[in-house]
Formats: structure tokens, sequence, C-alpha cells
């Protein structure tokens, strides 16, 4: 009788790569409910149409290299990439934006250099900071959440501006974009005023912007549930945080009224979705546990240098990007002590 | 953590990194006690039953053989006999299908029993086993043919000769593999020999404390084994937690002593020595009853297999037939039968394969529960692994380094310390078998050694050939410079002289040549002359004889060389 033989173990496997992804996309889903409910339409497009690109331009990258095309695209990691893209841009942002980024995200950055698990930027971030930089006023064009908002506009409205720039004649760009509350803030703070006297103003919400607090809020319930199903560790979320935390707690015990207060920076901008889903896609980060200490807590500081200090109202990408970089070199120094090596402790 | 030892002791316990939770199925095995299996038609023993030197066989086909006769054993230091497992006929020596990764065949002997069963004269018991000196204790140990019994299949006399003093002695009950529950029946059946053999191996080692541990998933045996305990005595039974690989001994030691066997050192170093279970009892058997290793537990296990349960069983007894009488394979047409458990052991592609020393468990599992490998994808570095790898090291840095074929970074990332457990592989999303590429690059990684080493050898033979041409070179260049400088040097020569040199040139000449008509004369004479008593020589005699000579030759014809170039 001749039998098979394969290399052992001989286990049903545990894991998978494709559901590692998707529990990524659904601890998403609470956050990007959140975010079209109180962005609207825009943000549903922005998802549509991202997931879209990014798809077809990994099938396009796969085909041209002539490797199966299927089980790439069901591993789910380009639609990862384009739902945490879509949730960082503005709602109103022209669809061929939205498809230039996913077009750079996917061949520039994931697969010239060689597809999943070998890119060495998160290529959600890296596309994300390309549109920030060569079209700012696009990328900075945010709606005010729906609560503040003198006028909407529909759906076919923001289709017809989404797709041919066009707006109803009553309506002005100005009308309906408003800045986002980092934004605010450091307009404020750069003109001198006190953050108590900036807060007076009703966009605030108890910690950051009305409304977009809330959206951090349902970002983290997802981010903590990828913990507790073990999607992802704590170390790199709690990193980060407690890096962001800890800067902005100096700063703001030293002056309250030019500092805003730590939360203000956890509940702002892309702080939660950063620490929980950007930060902690493992193709990119550090993998040894004492390196994603590091560098979880390295992009909490730099988010807090570059907000308070530098050129661009919010700085999860720049920050990513920057840290993505120092990874391989912080896993070096952090390699654990193997069994048998150096000193061994035996409290 | 604090656990109960012995009644009414608790003993600190450390953990070492890592480890996996897995299913247990131990419970499909153990439904039935253990059996005795029916003698097949015919046994194969091969001679590389252990680690170290092959045995050479010392039995002839055709040869009546009786039980426990030694069939086959080697003088060198690290090597075992082997034993007539029953009464018979040597029908063949040669090569025969053996369990081995590779799948390769292996010098065996055949035995066709004969049903008598009937024993060779044993050695004296050694009931009294504390009177006895220690060395004739190991001699006993050796000459019984005992390896480790729990898969590595190292001679287990060498294993009690550390050199060093031990602390700990430490008997492995753990069983930590799925599926395997060999040793659990063993201590449920014979805990008392299990005992007696931790008594010969405490007082061999002479250790200050001796442990015998036992995965807390074992119940029965844990209390089995408190039985046997005495409280005059300095042995513990340790109940350790479930988790796999605690029963890899590097492992356990972390556990039982929160020591750590130095990187490509030994447990004795750290003042510990680890034998397995099954051994122990194996070395009771040897000591009090002079029974040599000739038949093993074994458990026959898998949703493949009819009548799953544990099996004594005679060593050389085939796989298929063992199985034929556990009820069989259950599918008309099994995919897959492994020797040893699902995490560490290896797939047979035969079942015509003999059970040896180390074989402690059969498993043919059903597709559900071994599914074939799926296509790995990427790796993802989620670190998985990391997490539960044993060694504490990070599997995804040295999987990317051995498929980069960059041996040298994944040596510096430890590889050599991997223990080849499955656990990263076990958790790996991307279906990654990564065990595969460690053991690859381990391969490569020697290859290239041995690579190494021969290259080098053979450029310090060139660099010596070169310097040695060299100097020869200078020397000849040296005295013709001299003989010009003399030539210059004499006044125009008398041609009375000069003729006269001329003559005694000639002279010379004639005389070098009736010297070297002679040299030629000695040497046929002396190629002619022949050795006496060199009839009737043993093959091995005279493959030694014709050694000699070639180096004899290769002297010669070395030292004419030499005398050429100098001349």
């Amino acid at each position: 009788m001749e039998f098979h033989t394969t290399s052992s173990p001989h286990t049903k496997r545990i894991n998978r790569v494709d559901k590692v992804m998707l529990q990524v996309v659904l601890a998403l889903l609470p956050g990007i409910i959140a975010l079209i409910f109180y962005f609207g339409w825009g943000v549903l497009i922005n998802l549509i149409l991202a997931v879209i690109a990014a798809t077809a331009f990994e099938a396009l990258v796969i085909k041209l290299r002539k490797r199966p095309v299927t089980p790439v695209l069901l591993d789910l990691s380009a639609v990862v990439t384009a739902l945490l893209f879509a949730v960082a841009i503005p709602p109103l942002l022209p669809w061929w934006l939205v498809i230039l980024g996913m077009a750079f995200a996917i061949i520039m950055v994931k697969q010239m250099y060689g597809g999943l698990g070998y890119n060495p930027f998160n290529p959600a971030m890296a596309a994300y900071v390309l549109l920030l930089i060569s079209y700012p006023v696009e990328m900075t064009s945010w709606l005010p959440p729906f609560i503040l908002a003198e006028q909407q506009l529909n759906l076919s409205q923001i289709l017809a501006y989404k797709f041919t720039g066009a707006l109803p004649q009553t309506i002005t760009l100005d009308a309906i974009t408003m800045a986002t509350p980092l934004d605010q803030m450091r307009t404020n703070l750069d003109l001198n005023r006190m953050i108590s006297e900036i807060r007076q103003n009703p966009l605030w919400g108890d910690f950051g912007g009305l409304g977009w607090e809330w959206i951090g809020n349902w970002f983290l319930m997802g981010g903590i549930w990828m913990v507790y199903k073990r999607t992802i560790t704590w170390h790199i979320p709690l990193a980060f945080l407690s890096g962001l935390v800890g800067m902005a707690a100096i700063f703001w015990l030293f002056d309250a009224e030019s500092f805003p207060f730590p939360l203000f920076h956890v509940f702002s901008g892309g702080a939660i979705l950063g620490a929980f889903f950007i930060a902690t896609d493992p193709v990119t980060a550090c993998t040894t546990r004492t390196g994603q200490l590091i560098y979880g807590a390295s992009i909490g500081v730099l988010v807090y240098v570059i907000r308070t200090w530098g050129g661009y109202p919010d700085a999860v990408a720049f920050a990513v990007l920057l840290m993505n970089m120092a990874a391989p070199t912080i896993d070096y120094y952090t390699r654990p002590r193997t069994y048998g090596h150096g000193e061994v402790r035996r409290e | 953590m604090y656990v109960e030892s012995k009644k009414g002791k608790t003993r600190k316990l450390w953990q070492f990194h890592g480890g996996l939770h897995l299913p247990e199925k131990k419970e499909i095995s153990l439904d039935r006690p253990l059996q005795q299996a029916t003698l097949p038609s015919r046994l194969v023993l091969p001679l590389q039953q252990h680690i170290g030197v092959q045995a050479q066989s010392l039995v002839t086909v055709g040869e009546r053989v009786l039980k426990g006769q030694i069939l086959a054993n080697s003088n060198a230091p690290v090597s075992a006999p082997v034993h007539a497992p029953t009464s018979g006929v040597i029908i063949a020596i040669g090569e025969h299908a053996v369990p081995h990764p590779s799948g390769l065949t292996g010098q065996c002997i055949v035995i066709q029993p004969d049903g008598d069963d009937s024993w060779v004269d044993l050695p004296e018991p050694m009931t009294d086993f504390k009177s006895v000196d220690v060395r004739e204790l190991r001699q006993r140990i050796r000459e019984s043919g005992i390896v480790g019994m729990g898969g590595a299949t190292f001679p287990s006399a060498i294993k009690l000769n550390p050199g060093k003093p031990i602390k700990t002695l430490i008997i492995n009950g753990a069983e930590c593999e799925p599926y395997i529950t060999c040793d659990d029946r063993l201590m449920r059946d014979f805990a008392g020999r299990v005992m007696e053999g931790t008594r010969i191996l405490q007082h061999m080692l002479q250790s200050e404390e001796c442990l015998i541990a036992i995965e807390d998933n074992k119940p029965e045996a844990i209390l089995a084994m408190f039985q046997e305990l005495r409280d005059e005595e300095n042995i513990e039974v340790v109940r350790i937690p479930t988790l796999y690989p605690s029963g890899g001994e590097k492992q356990l030691i972390r556990i039982l002593t929160g020591r750590e066997v130095p990187t490509s050192g030994l447990p004795a170093q750290v003042g510990v020595i680890c034998h397995n279970v099954a051994t122990t009892a194996a070395i009771a058997d040897a000591v009090l009853d002079g029974r040599p290793l000739i038949s093993r537990i074994v458990t026959i296990t898998g949703e493949g297999i009819g009548e799953p349960g544990n099996f004594e069983v005679p060593l050389g007894m085939l796989a298929g037939d063992l199985i034929a009488q556990a009820g069989g394979y259950i599918e008309q047409q099994p995919q897959q039968l492994i020797l040893g458990g699902p995490m560490m052991g290896f797939d047979l592609n035969t079942d015509q394969v003999p059970i040896t020393k180390g074989a402690n468990c059969l498993l043919c599992p059903s597709e559900e529960e071994s599914p074939p490998p799926q296509p790995a994808r990427a790796c993802i570095r989620c670190g998985r692994c990391a997490d539960v790898c044993p060694a504490n090291l990070l599997p995804q840095q040295i999987y990317w380094y051995s498929r980069a074929k960059d041996l040298e970074q994944a040596q510096d990332y430890n590889l050599f310390d991997c223990i080849e457990c499955g656990c990263c592989s076990h958790v790996c999303p991307s279906h990654i078998p990564l065990v595969q590429y460690y053991r690859y690059a381990k391969a490569e990684s020697w290859a290239q050694e041995q690579e190494r080493r021969e290259s080098e050898h053979a450029k310090q033979r060139h660099d010596f050939r070169v310097s040695r041409l060299e100097r020869l070179e200078a020397e000849r260049k040296a005295r013709l410079r001299k003989k010009k400088q003399d030539l210059k040097s004499k006044p125009p020569a008398k041609k009375r002289e000069a003729s006269k040199q001329e003559i005694s040139d000639k002279d010379a000449k004639q005389a070098a040549i009736e010297a070297a008509m002679k040299r030629a004369a000695e040497k046929k004479a002396r190629q002619q002359h022949r050795p006496k008593n060199t009839d009737n020589l043993t093959s091995d005699q005279q493959a030694q004889i014709e050694a000699v000579d070639k180096r004899r030759l290769v002297a010669r014809e070395e030292k004419e060389q030499q005398k050429e170039h100098s001349e």
C-alpha cells in the first residue's frame, strides 16, 4: 500500500489569512457605518469605488505577473487596503482621485514590491500621503457632520459633484465643506486663542469634534473586538495611544490653555483608526513584541509632534510611514532571548 | 506555579515560552486495555534502530536463534545491540524498507518465528542492584540494547555516564503529543516497573532529587505512580500542566528546574538527566530480569483504524501486520500513515516497515483529522509563530532567510535551536510548511559546512604545493647562478683540463646511467618480491593490506618526484 507523504505537523491548521482579513473588515464595519451616518453618501461611494478599483488593480497586476488571480483576490488584503484608504479620505473627493490613490497603493506600493507580505510601507497610508501632498485642497475639504451642516447635498448631487465636479447653482463649495476639528484647533491656536475660548464653539463635543468623537468610539469597539479575537495583539494599539496620550499629557499639564487635553488627541482625526487598524498592519509593522511596543509608542509620539508643530493637521499617515521605515531595524535590535542563550532568569 | 507533587508536598514549576493547547484525542486509543500482539510470520529487525554506529550482524542465513539472543552488535562506543524478539530461523539478511523519513531501505535481519518462543540463557538478574558496581549496571544496560524509547533512540548507557554530578534526574512521562497513549498505558499497567527503573537510575546517577513528570491530563497514570512512591525516598511524581511540547527534553527541564540547557549543550551541563518512562521500565527489565529490549508498547490510533488501542509488540513486527490486528484500516485506500504523533511524527510511504525501538505510535488519521496541505500563501509577518515557539525563536524571520537561502542570517537567528515541534506551522494563517523550511535550511547548512571544510583542506594542500614548487624553483635558480658565477670567476680554462673535465663528465654520466639501471633492477626485484602468509585472508584484512600498499606506493612516488625535482 502506498501512502502520501507530507511534512509534519499533520494537523488541521487553525488559522487562515483570509479569515484574519475578514475579521479586520468586520471590525471596521461599526466605524464605517458611523462614518456614513455622520458624513453621508459620499463615504459609501468612496468605499465602493476604492474596493472595486483595488480589486481590479490587484487582478490586473497578478495577471501580468502570471500568477493565479483568484486565491490572491480571496485573501481580501486588497479590500482591507481599500477600506482603510476610503475611511481616511474626505467624502467629496473627486472619483478619479480615489482611483489614483488605489492605483498607487496597489500597483506601486504593494505589488511592485512583490505583493502581500513584501511591501515595506502601508499601501493605504502611502496613497493617502501621495494625495495629501499632491492635492492638498481636495484632501482637506471635509464635510461637517450632518448635525452641524446648514446645507446638505442629496445622493444625486453628491454623485454629480464627485463625477463631474458640478454643484447646484445655489450652493458653493465653501458653504458645504468645513475644516476638521483638528484643523480648526490648529488654526485657532495659531491665532493665539485660548483653548477654553476655542471650545465655546458648538462644534465641539466632549472630547473632540461633535460627531467625530463618536466615530472614534465605534472604531475603538471594532479594535477591541479584534484584540479579543486575537486578530491583533494589544501591543501596538496600547503603545500607540500611550505614546500619544503621554506626550499630550505632558504638554497639557504644562499649559492647558495652549495644548489640548490628551483625550482630544485620542478622539480626533485618525488616532483610533490608526492605532487599531493601520499601525497594526503586520506586514509593515514590527514583528517582535518588544519591537511592537517601541514601534507603536514612536508612532504615538510622532503623531503628537506632527499635529502640534508640523505642517499638517493630522499625522497618522506620516507617522506610520516613518515608523515603517524603522521597523526592520527595531526588529533587529529587539530579538527575544532564545531558549538556552544568555542569562536565564529563575524567579 | 505550585502544584502537588507528592502526597502533601507542593513544588514550584516554571514555564517555557509559547506552546499550544491541542485537541488531545487520547481517548481514541485508551478505550481498550493493553493487548498482546500475536507473533506474525516474520520479523524484520533493522541493524540501525538507534543513534550512532550501525550494529554488525553476528548471525548467518539459515541459523536458528533463540529469544533474547544477540543478533547484531558493534564495538563502537555509540551503538546498541539488536536481540531476537522470539526464537526462529534467520531467513534473510539484507536491505528492507525501514521507518525513516527518507523512505530509504536499511540492512535488516529477517526472522521466521518457530512458535516455540524459547529463551536463550539470560544473564543473571541483578535483584540487589545497589550492591552492584555502576559500571556493571551500565554494561548490562548497554548489552540489553536499551535506547531512548521516547523517539530519540540514543543509547541509554551513554547518557548514564554523564561525567558530571547530577542534581536532578527527570523521568519523562509527559507524553504531550496528541493521540499517543503508550506511556500512559505503561504507567497505568506497570507503574511498579517504572518505579523500579527509576530507583535503579537514581542509584546509578546518585542524583539529589528525582522527578517523575506527568501531564495533568493523565490522572490515572499519576495516581498509579503516586501509589508506588515510598516515603523514605527522594522521588516525586510531579503533575505538570498539559501544554504541548512540555515533553520535549529542553522544555521539561525548564518546567521542572527553571534552568535551560545551553544551546548546543547537554542537559548534564545544568545537572539534569532525562529518561523516558518506557526506557526506565526497559532498564528495570534488563537489570532485574536480565531481559533485553525485544518488545515495546505501541499506540495504534486515529480515525482511520478499526479498533485503536495499545499493543505490546515484538520489535521487527511490520506495521501492516500490527494494524491488521488492530481491526485494520477503515478505508479501502487510507491516505496517510504516520509514525509518531501528528506534530512531530513523519509519514510512512508504506506499512511494510518494522516497529523499532523508538516507534511509539502508528497514526492513521481520517481526512478530517489531517487534511491535505493547502497551498501556502505569502507570510504576512503576523508573528503568531513567534508567540507559540517553545524555543522563543522568530520563526517568521528564519523562514524569510531560509527561503532566500541566506543561511548565515538564518543561523544568526538561531536556526539550530529549533526543535521542529511544529507549533509554528500549526498556527500559521498562510499555511506555510515552516518546519520543512527549517529542516531544509539545517541540512543545507550542514552540507555547506562540510563543503567549506573540504575546500579549506584542498586550498591548504594547493598552497603547500605552490610554495614547495616555488622553493624548488628558487633553489634551482640559486644553483644555476652559483654555477655561472663559478664559471665566470674561474680564469679561462686550460684546454687539457677542459678535456679532462669532459672525460670525467662522460664517466660521471656513465656512472649515473649504471646507477639508475641498478635502481631500476632493484625496484623490479622489490616489486616481484611477494609477502608471505597472504593466502586465506578475510576481505577485511585484504582491504587493509591493499590500503597499506597503496599508501606506500603513493609515498614512494612522491619521494621519487621530489628526487627528480632536486636533480
